[in-house]
């Protein structure tokens, strides 16, 4: 029906919507209006699936018009296997982020809900733009809901949050825009597919290189530039938290594949060694900051940044290998469980994010000292949470292995000792996730405002279930998810392994 | 068939669905009824695969679903069924079937187990039964397996259900710190199991049992150096590191330390997963990929010295402790390490078989002490107990069997399998056999002294308890009673499998023995004397009766009657004298204390090292909030320059201009 512009609907339809709600205000039933825009965009993102040919790497959907013509600058937009996913994440994550919601924010709901909506365009915006100015001012302009989310709907020092946010990742962004510039003057073009096969020295390889690594490092976000998440977390809402951990972290790794892979293949694997290390830091370093956290959100962004390194770490382990076995053989193994961790990481940090936000909403603390015995009062509640617990230690049959199995195997292929470090996540990972479990599932009703709970209602059921089954799904049968990225990640490794030098 | 094969995990399965989230629709007699009808049926069905497999000689290898299909390497879900997995099957599965019915008695009254302000107490008895139909969904699912990735898949869940059934009274604070020290510790274990799979997958390229183990002659020679100037041969490194997983699931020193905790969980879980099932699953692994342990010394050197410090040393703790359910665990790991023995003497049959006897015997001695302390109104403590012979005959005769296949009395099936391991450790060549083979006779002994001393102090001697647990004393419910029953007769008899499963060629095909390594191969030949295996079976049994082991189990059992009975003044003599050796006992090496202290404790200091160190003060506090403040100062100083008067202003054009004409006039001139 609307084949022909679709992603364009994907894009605009939300922001309308939040622009709909901006007009209407809080009286005109801010919440169902909402609630029709989200799961309108969801169920027009479902034919990018059912229509989607995973055979060979072109993007599908194709939007091609004049937007700044002085620039050649254009309004282009496509998917390929890689992007498609990420957008479907995003439509439907957004969708539980309406519902859970819907009781919970009484201050300016229609802003609210605008703020989310118009969030859920632009991202889908970033996924789905095939002119890197077009990228540009979607990555960019993501950057103000998610600031109005967190300065408005925060907690009590959400001011430094907001700050430290905006200007960690618009400090990351800018010498971005100088690279992409520059390839213009290469290229003579802003397309994306064309600075993928502009020609390119090694120092300015290098020199973009490291200006995306900024660009995406702080998105992802890779240690030692992750220290604002942590902050942006504990002061975002709910439905803040998810959307950055779900989704809007995606966008750092699905930079590098776009963006550094592709572009720069020499400085990458020049500099893979780099991200191999702050990757592996992220892992061990991160994983122990996560254990002594005392606040639960905290604790889950923390264990966030420690996941996120195995999405860099599968996707640069190829270039140890390909220097050490000469061939690009089961390199693909490895970009398939980081983008495989993407999606996953989606559905379980979106879904403790949102267990923690069951709890804060009738405790009002995330002390995780606060708490102690909550399955005595909300059984229910503690199923999920324990199923979410066990997917974010990696338990095989849930999403959280997918990707770590994968990337650990590739790890061993580059080199033991890579492997080896990776591999502590199972140890570590465990420690802190069921360490938080035991002190406030588990035990003794620990106090009366514990001996006062209850337990989950309908609408916080139906958001975790549709998680847990997602969850549950990808762990189990994850070879669709797998199929339709496959041409594209071979593509990508074919790109990253093709030198770009020598004029 | 192939149906058939489905149908045994799966049927498992819909009843633990069923009855885990319907629970509180179809009620407690709805859920055990499910669950057992499913298990019952993977366990008929298992039978038939047996019948099927062992003695029709059919097989079969295929995939179920692709998992994900990546490259050239295809991540299936898919059975293997050997003779070596329908065994197992029908262990599993058997055992599980008793273990459901045992339940219905055990957990009748659960809702005492917890406080007046829990919900957990609900629905317990139908999460009980959903748990243990899951448990066994699982281990189905890892003996299945004919790949690494389900049988990492299966080793996982078999861990996930144990979590869940230790930490399951959930209120105990001893119980959640077990689960989760239970599960942290395997994880080291899988740490390991991992690693060696990326190695498999790495050198051969694949998962799937079949075409590594046909890819391994070409990786035979193949060296790693993983630290400068050493040279690992690869094929060690994989059965090294596979091993540590097994050691994890299989409670060897040092990753013991969880299995005695674990007996926080009810009794009929200790006998299901802490004695018959999931913690063989590593010797049962070891025995799949021997074709991998037998290219490597080096890990069979290992295995066999792990294992053998595992069956001597920790039987002695056995000796000291007081809780019926902890005697049975100590024994449970003195056990464990026999089997483990048994592989490092690449006498894997004989392990095999030894986890066979020994499911159902263990099983059984765990349930018999569940029997008495329902009979106990939940007393655990030992020297509290005695002279219930008389209340409790059925559970008295079925733990006499038990006790007496444990130590290995003659015509019990312990006897034969545990003689087997013995023997096969003497005719072993592996460095470290010495060493191994005399712990192993030594732990006889202990082994006998510990069980005995278990069985006169809760059936014989004077009664200890008080007055009004001893006026409710009688025999628990037929549902208890009957699994004792029924495991008392594979205890007996099993062990009379040992001609085909050890000495004849039941296990051809499927479990690979190299010819330098001639354990079995000896008793082999010593075996067949006669063409009658009755004629075999006895001579075996005159030989026993000849011989070392026989006697020390004897002199353990002897003595622990002479000091128990008899003279219990020696065992007070001997803890006075012996204090040192009684408190090392008492601390288990003090192997808890140093996890705690180091690991634990490291962990968290590390952690909040980190934390403070790292992340606020040089990310946070020297980069990010500094670079702000020195952007702040920068600013602060630009501002004041932006005075607003004229003449500073105009002071610093006269400044200016004279530093520009001087250097026209001076500096270019130089250049």
């Amino acid at each position: 029906m609307f084949e022909g512009n679709l992603l364009s609907i994907l894009i605009w339809l939300p922001i309308i919507g939040g622009l709909i709600l901006l007009f209407t205000g809080d009286k005109f039933a801010p919440r169902p209006i909402a609630f029709v825009f989200s799961v309108l965009t969801f169920l027009l993102s479902i034919p990018l699936w059912t229509d989607f040919n995973p055979v060979g790497h072109q993007m599908q959907f194709v939007e091609l018009a004049p937007w700044i013509e002085s620039f050649k600058i254009n309004y282009h937009l496509g998917v390929d296997g890689i992007s498609m996913p990420l957008i479907l994440l995003n439509t439907f994550i957004t969708v539980l982020i309406v519902i859970a919601g819907w009781e919970v924010i009484k201050h300016k709901p229609a802003q609210y809900m605008s703020a989310f909506l118009i969030m859920e365009g632009i991202i889908n915006g970033v996924f789905a733009a095939q002119d890197s100015i077009l990228f540009y001012v979607f990555f960019e302009a993501m950057l103000i809901p998610m600031f109005i989310v967190i300065g408005i709907w925060g907690g009590d020092n959400r001011i430094y949050a907001t700050i430290k946010f905006f200007l960690y990742t618009f400090f990351g962004s800018v010498f971005m825009l100088i690279s992409l510039v520059y390839m213009y003057s290469q290229a003579d073009s802003f397309a994306i597919a064309d600075f993928h096969t502009v020609k390119l020295g090694m120092t300015p390889q290098i020199l973009i290189f490291l200006s995306f690594l900024v660009a995406f490092g702080v998105k992802v976000p890779m240690w030692p530039v992750h220290t604002w998440l942590p902050d942006a977390h504990v002061q975002a809402p709910t439905g803040g938290s998810v959307i950055l951990a779900a989704v809007m972290l995606k966008i750092g790794g699905y930079g590098f594949l776009r963006f550094s892979l592709p572009m720069v293949p020499d400085a990458s694997s020049e500099l893979a060694w780099l991200v191999i290390f702050m990757s592996l830091t992220a892992i061990v370093y991160i994983g122990f900051i996560a254990l002594v956290q005392n606040d639960m959100k905290k604790l889950v962004a923390y264990s966030s940044i420690a996941h996120m390194g195995f999405v860099t770490l599968g996707f640069f382990v190829l270039f140890p290998i390909v220097a050490k076995t000469g061939s690009a053989e089961g390199t693909l193994l490895g970009l398939q469980g980081g983008m495989v961790q993407m999606m996953s990481h989606g559905f379980i940090s979106g879904a403790m994010f949102l267990c923690i936000g069951v709890l804060y909403d009738r405790m009002h603390t995330r002390e995780i000292t606060a708490y102690g015995g909550v399955s005595n009062r909300m059984p229910w509640f503690a199923g999920f949470f324990v199923l979410f617990a066990m997917a974010n230690t990696g338990l095989p049959g849930t999403s959280g292995f997918v990707g770590e199995f994968m990337v650990i195997l590739t790890s061993f292929k580059a080199n033991f000792w890579i492997a080896f470090l990776a591999a502590t996540t199972l140890i570590i990972g465990a420690a802190y996730t069921l360490w938080l479990v035991k002190r406030v599932i588990f035990g003794a009703v620990a106090n009366d405002n514990v001996a006062a709970l209850t337990d989950i209602n309908k609408r916080e059921t139906i958001i975790l279930a549709s998680l847990a089954f997602f969850v549950l799904l990808l762990g189990l049968w994850p070879e669709p998810l797998v199929h339709v990225m496959n041409d594209s990640l071979a593509h990508v490794i074919e790109q990253a392994t093709t030198s770009k030098l020598g004029n | 068939m192939e149906s058939i094969y489905l149908a045994i995990p799966l049927a498992s399965l819909i009843g633990a669905i069923i009855a885990g989230l319907f629970g509180g629709i179809i009620g407690r007699k709805g859920a055990h009824t499910i669950t057992i009808l499913g298990v019952g049926i993977s366990c008929l069905l298992s039978f038939v695969v047996l019948k099927h497999v062992g003695f029709d000689g059919h097989t079969f290898y295929g995939d179920v679903y692709t998992w994900a299909q990546v490259g050239n390497t295809k991540f299936a879900v898919g059975f293997q069924i050997d003779r070596l997995t329908s065994m197992m099957m029908v262990v599993v599965t058997f055992v599980s079937l008793m273990v459901h019915i045992y339940t219905i008695g055990y957990m009748q009254d659960d809702k005492h187990n917890w406080p007046e302000d829990s919900r957990g107490g609900t629905n317990s008895y139908q999460r009980f039964f959903s748990y243990i139909s899951l448990f066994t969904f699982s281990m189905l699912m890892l003996v299945m397996s004919n790949n690494f990735m389900q049988l990492f898949f299966g080793w996982e869940a078999v861990g996930l259900v144990s979590y869940l059934l230790i930490g399951f009274w959930s209120t105990r604070d001893t119980a959640i710190f077990a689960n989760m020290k239970a599960f942290l510790v395997n994880r080291v274990g899988d740490f390991g199991f991992l690693l060696g799979i990326a190695a498999i997958w790495t050198y051969t390229g694949s998962v799937d049992y079949k075409e590594v183990f046909e890819r391994l002659p070409a990786i035979e020679h193949i060296t790693l150096t993983i630290l400068p100037d050493t040279e690992w041969m690869l094929v060690s490194i994989i059965a090294i590191s596979l091993f540590v997983g097994a050691m994890g699931k299989s409670a060897q020193v040092p990753l013991h330390v969880w299995l005695p905790d674990s007996m926080e969980g009810p009794t009929p879980i200790s006998a299901l997963i802490h004695a018959a099932t999931m913690v063989t699953a590593g010797i049962f692994m070891v025995a799949r990929m021997s074709p991998i342990f037998e290219m490597s010394d080096t890990a069979l050197s290992m295995v066999l010295i792990i294992g053998a410090t595992t069956a001597f040393f920790m039987g002695l703790i056995g000796i000291v402790q007081n809780d019926i359910k902890r005697v049975v665990a100590y024994s449970t790991l003195s056990q464990l390490g026999y089997m483990t023995v048994a592989l490092g003497a690449s006498a894997y049959s004989a392990a095999v078989f030894h986890l066979m006897t020994h499911a159902f015997f263990k099983a059984l001695l765990f349930l018999a002490a569940g029997s008495v302390i329902i009979a106990m109104h939940h007393e655990q403590d030992i020297r509290k107990m005695g002279g219930l012979k008389k209340y409790l005959p059925i559970t008295y005769w079925t733990s006499l069997v038990g006790s007496l296949a444990l130590i290995g009395f003659p015509f019990f099936s312990g006897f034969f399998s545990k003689d087997l391991i013995i023997e096969a450790v003497h005719a072993a060549n592996i460095p470290g056999s010495e060493y191994a083979y005399w712990m192993v006779l030594l732990g006889v002994f202990v082994t006998a002294f510990y069980s005995f001393r278990m069985f006169f102090l809760v059936f014989h001697g004077e009664e200890r308890m008080d007055e009004h647990t001893k006026s409710h004393l009688h025999e628990p419910a037929k549902v208890v009673t009957w699994p004792l029953i029924a495991l008392a007769i594979p205890a007996v008899l099993t062990g009379y499998f040992l001609d085909p499963m050890v000495v004849g060629d039941f296990f051809d095909g499927v479990i690979h023995v190299n010819e330098n390594h001639p354990a079995i191969e000896t008793i082999t030949h010593h075996f067949h004397g006669s063409d009658s295996w009755i004629v075999n079976i006895f001579s075996f049994v005159g030989h026993g009766l000849m011989a070392l082991p026989f006697w020390l189990a004897m002199a353990g059992a002897g003595s622990a009657y002479y000091i128990y009975m008899k003279q219990p003044s020696i065992a007070q003599w001997g803890y006075d004298k012996l204090r040192f050796i009684y408190t090392i006992l008492d601390k288990k090496y003090f192997a808890d204390e140093f996890n705690m202290a180091v690991f634990a404790g490291g962990a968290l200091a590390l952690g909040k090292g980190l934390w403070a160190v790292g992340d606020r003060f040089l990310i946070d506090g020297l980069l990010v909030n500094g670079s702000a403040k020195v952007t702040g100062w920068f600013a602060s100083f630009i501002r004041r320059m932006q005075t607003g008067y004229l003449y500073h202003y105009a002071f610093s054009i006269i400044i200016g201009v004279l530093a520009i004409m001087s250097w026209l006039l001076f500096g270019a001139n130089n250049v």
